[in-house]
C-alpha cells in the first residue's frame, strides 16, 4: 500500500509503474474472490431452498423411503448444515463435484466432457460478433457523424432496435427454417463437421454484434468530437489512420466493457440455442438435469457457467487496464 | 408526450396497444375458437380458415396465440413487479437501513448483477421447481439486482438535493421520506426502464417456457406454442414461427415505448442552401496566411449560427499576428478556418483562403499542410491522445508526411522535446500523456509542430488554460520557436496584455467581423473603436488605480443565431445612434465605426 501512495504522489518523477499493478491485482482478485465465495455459497444452498425433500421430489413419489435415505446419506444431507457446507467446500477443491443423481457419473466427468462443445459455441459466436460489430460501429460512426447520412442512420438505429429484440433462440428457430428446412444449406441440428456450427453460432452471434455495433458507434461518435482527434486531424493524416488509429483505441474502453457483458450473457445465451440446435454441451444438459431435479449436476452445471461468467469480467478488467492504463488507477 | 411526435415512439406505443389489446381481450373474443378441437383438420397448414394453421388437435393457432397473449403479457407484468418492488428496496437500502448495512447491500448487488440474467433465472428456477409461478419468481428475481442499480445510482442522485436534505433535517422519517421526497423524483425513469425490463421479461419467459421450464401444460403462453411447435419445423414451419413473431413483436412494443421516452426528443439540424459564393479572389503577395471575406456557418438549435461574417486579412512571412475578441466573437472559429479543421455540416464560405501557398478551399491541398502548418490548442490536457505515448504521436507527423523510419521518426521527436525544453526527453518520450504536466504538454504541441517545417503556427488560445508562470515560459517558448524557424504566428486569445507581448499586429474581432486592425503596439493608445477601448479599459495595467473598480464592458456578447441589422455593437456602445442600429459600419482604414476616434 505505502508503495503505491508513494508512487501516485510523486506522479511521473518515481514513475507511476511502481506499485500501481499490484494494488489493482490485489483489489481485482479481492473482488473475483468475493464473487466466487457468493457463487459456491449460492449453489450450496440451491439444494437447501428446494422447498420439501428435494431427493424425494428427485426420485418421485414412488420410490422407496429406503432408498430414499440411502440417497440421502449419500448426498451427506443428514449431516449438520454447516458439516455439509465444509465438506462442500473440501469436495470442491478438489475438484470434487458430486454424483448424478440420475446417470450415477461424477458430474465432473459429465462437465467436463459437454463442457468443449458449450465454450467452442461461445467463443466462436463472441469473435463473430466483434469482428462484425467493431468494423460496422466504426463504418457508421464515420458515415453519420454530426448528423449526416441520416438515411444511414435511421436504417442502421432500425434494423438494430428490431434485431436485438429479436431473442437467440427465436433467431435459432428462424435461421433453422430459412437455411436449414428451406434450403438444406446446413443442418437442422447436431454437432458433426464445421457446417453444423454455422446456423447455432449465428444464432448467438447477430444479437451481441447488434449491441455491440450500436455501442461502437456511439463511442466512436464521441471520440470523433474529442479534442486529440482534432489534433490528429492537424497532423494531416488520412482520414482512415485518423478513425483507426487516433479514435477507435479509445472507443475500445467502452466497447470492451459492453463486450465483456455480451461475452457473459452469450455464455448463458447458450442454454437456448443449444436446446434449439440439440447441441450436446451443458446447456443441453442443465435443462435437462432442472427437468429431472438432478441437483449435484444442475449444481455443479451452475458453478462452471458461473465461474466461466467471472472469469470473463475478470479478463476483460485486466484487459482494460492494460489498454488504458489511467483505469487501474482511476478506480480506487 | 413529445416522445409521441417521433415515428419510433408512435410505432411503440401503437404496436403496444395491440398487444394489451389482445391480452385484455383475446380469451373472451378467440377463447372458443382456440379451443376447438377439429379432428378432420390435424397439423394443417396455413388456409384461409386457419391462418397459421392448426396443432395436433386441430385447435386454430392464430387463435391460440392471440390467446396466449394473456398469459404472456400477465407473467411478464408480475415478474416485472417483482423484480420492480425489490430492486426499489434494495436499491433504497443505504437510505432505509443506513450506511453500513446499505454498503453491504449495495456490495452484493454489484456481485450479483455481474451474472448475467439468465443464469440466475435458471438458479431460481432449480429452487422454485418447474412451472409458470416459479418462473415467475426466478424472472422477477433474477430481474432485481440490474433495477436495484438503476435505483441505487437514482437515490443518490436525489438525496443529494437540497430539499431531501432539508426534510432529514426537519427529521421526517425515513420510509416517509423514500415515499414522499425520493419516489416521486425518480418514477419517470424507473417506470421507462421498467417498460424495458417487461420487454426483456417477456422474452426471458418464453425462452424458459420454450425450455419447458416455465408455463406447463394445459396451460400455454408464446413459449410453450413455440416449443410445441419447434418439433414439427419441418412440416410446419409456422407453427413455431407464428408465436415467435407474436413474442418479437410485443417485446418490440414494450422496448420501443420505453427508448421513445427515455431518448426524449432529438433535433438534428441542418443549414439553410448556401447563399450566393463571394466572388474568388487572389491571395495577396508574400503572405503565408490570406484569406478574403472568410464566412462560417454552423448549424445551431436554434437556426444557423453566423459564427464568422465576412472576415479578410492576411498574414506575412514571419509575421506575427494576433486576434482577440470576446468569447464568442469568432475567433477561435476563424483558427478553425484557417487551420482546415473545420467540417462539415459547418460551411466555410471564401473569396480566397490560402496557407503557406495552398488553397484551403480546393480538394487535396490539407495533407501538404502537414508539415508547413503547426497548430496549438487550447486545452493541453485534451489535446494529446490518451490511447498512444506521446513520443510516437510526434513521430507519427515525420513517418507519415516526411516518410522517416520508425526509429528515425522518434529519434526526431525526441530532439523536438529537447528542442521545446523537456527534460529527459529520451524518457518522456515513452510516457503517456497523463503523465505530463499542463505546460510540458502545451510545450510537446509545440514541439509537435516542430516535426515539420512550419511556415505558419496557429495558436488558438494557447496559454489560457495554463497558470500564470507556466504561460509566461509557453509564450516565451513561442517566440523563440518564432525567432529559430522564421516561421509566422497567427495567436488568438481573449487576453489583450498576451497579445500586444508577443504580436506585431492585431485584429479585434466582434460578432463574426473585425473592427479594427492595428499595430500591437498602439492597441493601448491609438485604438479608435469603442469596443477595443472597452477591451484594453478591462485590462488592469502599471497605472490603473487599483482603488477605482475595474472597467468592464457593459452588456452581453452579441447573440451569434441573431445578430442586429446595424453595428453590432450598438446595444453596448456608449457612443450609438440610431445611424449605428440601422447600418452597419464598413471596415475602413482599419476600423469599423460611424464614430471611429470620437470620445465618449
Ligand atoms: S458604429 Fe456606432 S455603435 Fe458601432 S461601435 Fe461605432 S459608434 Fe458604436
Amino acid at each position: 500500500m505505502k508503495t503505491a501512495t508513494a508512487g501516485l504522489k510523486a506522479g511521473p518523477r518515481v514513475g507511476p509503474r511502481v506499485g500501481r499493478w499490484p494494488r489493482f491485482a490485489l483489489r481485482r482478485a479481492a473482488r473475483l474472490l468475493a464473487s466466487l465465495w457468493v457463487l459456491v455459497t449460492a449453489s450450496f444452498l440451491m439444494i437447501h431452498l428446494v422447498p420439501g425433500d428435494p431427493v424425494r421430489a428427485a426420485l418421485g413419489p414412488t420410490a422407496p423411503a429406503d432408498l430414499v435415505l440411502a440417497h440421502k446419506e449419500e448426498l451427506g444431507l443428514l449431516d449438520p448444515l454447516w458439516q455439509q457446507y465444509a465438506t462442500f467446500l473440501g469436495h470442491l477443491l478438489q475438484g470434487d463435484l458430486g454424483v448424478s443423481i440420475a446417470s450415477r457419473l461424477p458430474v465432473g466427468e459429465v462437465i467436463a466432457q459437454q463442457l468443449p462443445a458449450t465454450a467452442e459455441l461461445a467463443l466462436l459466436a463472441f469473435l463473430l460478433a466483434v469482428a462484425v460489430a467493431v468494423p460496422v460501429g466504426v463504418v457508421m460512426a464515420v458515415l453519420t457523424r454530426r448528423g449526416r447520412g441520416r438515411r444511414a442512420e435511421l436504417a442502421f438505429t432500425g434494423a438494430n432496435v428490431v434485431v436485438s429484440a429479436i431473442p437467440d433462440f427465436l433467431l435459432g428457430v428462424g435461421l433453422v427454417y430459412l437455411l436449414a428446412v428451406q434450403t438444406h444449406v446446413f443442418p437442422v441440428a447436431g454437432r458433426a463437421g464445421p457446417d453444423s456450427y454455422v446456423l447455432p453460432v449465428l444464432a448467438l452471434a447477430i444479437g451481441p454484434a447488434a449491441v455491440l455495433s450500436r455501442i461502437v458507434r456511439v463511442e466512436m461518435l464521441a471520440v470523433m468530437e474529442a479534442d486529440y482527434v482534432r489534433t490528429a486531424r492537424a497532423k494531416r493524416l488520412t482520414p482512415v489512420r485518423v478513425h483507426v488509429v487516433h479514435a477507435l483505441p479509445n472507443a475500445v474502453t467502452a466497447t470492451l466493457t459492453i463486450g465483456g457483458l455480451a461475452l457473459s450473457s452469450l455464455v448463458a445465451g447458450t442454454v437456448l440455442v443449444e436446446n434449439v440446435f440439440a447441441w450436446p454441451g451443458l446447456g443441453s444438459s442443465i435443462v435437462s438435469s432442472i427437468v429431472a431435479k438432478d441437483y449435484p449436476l444442475v449444481q455443479g452445471t451452475v458453478l462452471v457457467y458461473g465461474v466461466g461468467v467471472l472469469l470473463i469480467n475478470t479478463v476483460v478488467d485486466v484487459a482494460l487496464a492494460l489498454l488504458d492504463p489511467r483505469s487501474a488507477i482511476g478506480e480506487a | 408526450m413529445r416522445a409521441l411526435r417521433r415515428p419510433v415512439g408512435v410505432t411503440g406505443v401503437v404496436l403496444l396497444a395491440l398487444v394489451l389489446f389482445a391480452a385484455a381481450f383475446g380469451p373472451v373474443l378467440w377463447g372458443e375458437r382456440a379451443t376447438a378441437v377439429d379432428t378432420a383438420n390435424l397439423l394443417a397448414g396455413p388456409s384461409a380458415e386457419h391462418w397459421i394453421g392448426t396443432d395436433n388437435l386441430g385447435r386454430d393457432l392464430f387463435a391460440r396465440v392471440l390467446v396466449a397473449a394473456r398469459l404472456s403479457i400477465l407473467l411478464a407484468l408480475a415478474a416485472t413487479a417483482i423484480a420492480m418492488v425489490l430492486g426499489l428496496l434494495l436499491g433504497a437500502a443505504p437510505m432505509l437501513l443506513g450506511r453500513r448495512l446499505g454498503r453491504l447491500v449495495t456490495a452484493s448487488v454489484n456481485v450479483l448483477v455481474a451474472f448475467p440474467g439468465l443464469l440466475l433465472v435458471l438458479f431460481f428456477a432449480v429452487v422454485f421447481g418447474v412451472g409458470a409461478r416459479g418462473a415467475a419468481l426466478a424472472v422477477g428475481l433474477a430481474g432485481a439486482p440490474a433495477f436495484a442499480r438503476l435505483c441505487h445510482t437514482l437515490i443518490a442522485g436525489v438525496s443529494e438535493r437540497d430539499y431531501v436534505a432539508a426534510a432529514r433535517i426537519a427529521g421526517v422519517g425515513r420510509a416517509r421520506m423514500l415515499r414522499r421526497h425520493v419516489l416521486p423524483n425518480i418514477a419517470e425513469p424507473v417506470i421507462v426502464y421498467a417498460t424495458m425490463t417487461a420487454g426483456a421479461a417477456l422474452l426471458t419467459f418464453a425462452g424458459l417456457s420454450f425450455l419447458g421450464l416455465g408455463v406447463q401444460a394445459p396451460d400455454y403462453d408464446w413459449g410453450k406454442l413455440m416449443q410445441d411447435g419447434l418439433n414439427g419445423i419441418y412440416v410446419h414451419p409456422l407453427a413455431a414461427l407464428g408465436p415467435g413473431i407474436a413474442v418479437v413483436l410485443a417485446g418490440l412494443a414494450f422496448n420501443l415505448t420505453g427508448e421513445a421516452f427515455a431518448a426524449g426528443p432529438r433535433r438534428t439540424h441542418v443549414l439553410p442552401p448556401a447563399g450566393p459564393p463571394s466572388p474568388a479572389t487572389a491571395p495577396a503577395r508574400n503572405s503565408v496566411l490570406s484569406a478574403d471575406d472568410l464566412r462560417v456557418t454552423i448549424p445551431g438549435p436554434n437556426g444557423p449560427i453566423h459564427a464568422v461574417r465576412g472576415v479578410s486579412f492576411s498574414v506575412g512571412d514571419g509575421e506575427a499576428v494576433g486576434v482577440v475578441g470576446e468569447s464568442g466573437s469568432g475567433k477561435s472559429v476563424t483558427a478553425l478556418a484557417v487551420a482546415g479543421l473545420l467540417e462539415p455540416p459547418v460551411r466555410v464560405q471564401a473569396g480566397h483562403l490560402a496557407v503557406a501557398g495552398e488553397d484551403l478551399l480546393a480538394p487535396g491541398a490539407h495533407r501538404r499542410l502537414g508539415t508547413s502548418l503547426a497548430v496549438v490548442f487550447q486545452d493541453p490536457m485534451t489535446s494529446f491522445n490518451p490511447a498512444h505515448r506521446v513520443g510516437p504521436q510526434l513521430a507519427e507527423v515525420s513517418r507519415f508526411h516526411q516518410g522517416l523510419g520508425r526509429r528515425a521518426a522518434f529519434a526526431r521527436a525526441v530532439d523536438r522535446l529537447r528542442a521545446v525544453r523537456i527534460g529527459d526527453p529520451e524518457r518522456r518520450a515513452r510516457q503517456y500523456p497523463f503523465e505530463f504536466s499542463g505546460g510540458m504538454r502545451q510545450r510537446a504541441m509545440i514541439g509537435m509542430g516542430l516535426m515539420g517545417e512550419p511556415r505558419l503556427i496557429v495558436a488558438d488560445e494557447p496559454t489560457t488554460a495554463l497558470d500564470v508562470t507556466v504561460q509566461r515560459q509557453v509564450l516565451e517558448l513561442l517566440a523563440d520557436v518564432r525567432r529559430d524557424t522564421g516561421a509566422a504566428l497567427l495567436l488568438i486569445s481573449h487576453d489583450v496584455s498576451v497579445v500586444t507581448d508577443v504580436c506585431d499586429r492585431v485584429l479585434v474581432m466582434y460578432a463574426g467581423r473585425v473592427v479594427e486592425e492595428l499595430p500591437a503596439k498602439d492597441l493601448r493608445a491609438l485604438a479608435r473603436h469603442p469596443y477595443t477601448r472597452a477591451l484594453v479599459a478591462a485590462v488592469p495595467d502599471m497605472e490603473t488605480d487599483l482603488d477605482r473598480p475595474l472597467a468592464v464592458i457593459p452588456g452581453l456578447p452579441v447573440d451569434p443565431v441573431d445578430v442586429p441589422a446595424g453595428c453590432a455593437f450598438a446595444p453596448r456602445c456608449p457612443l450609438a445612434d440610431d445611424h449605428c442600429r440601422t447600418v452597419a459600419p464598413p471596415l475602413r482604414d482599419g476600423v469599423a465605426c460611424h464614430k471611429a476616434g470620437e470620445a465618449p
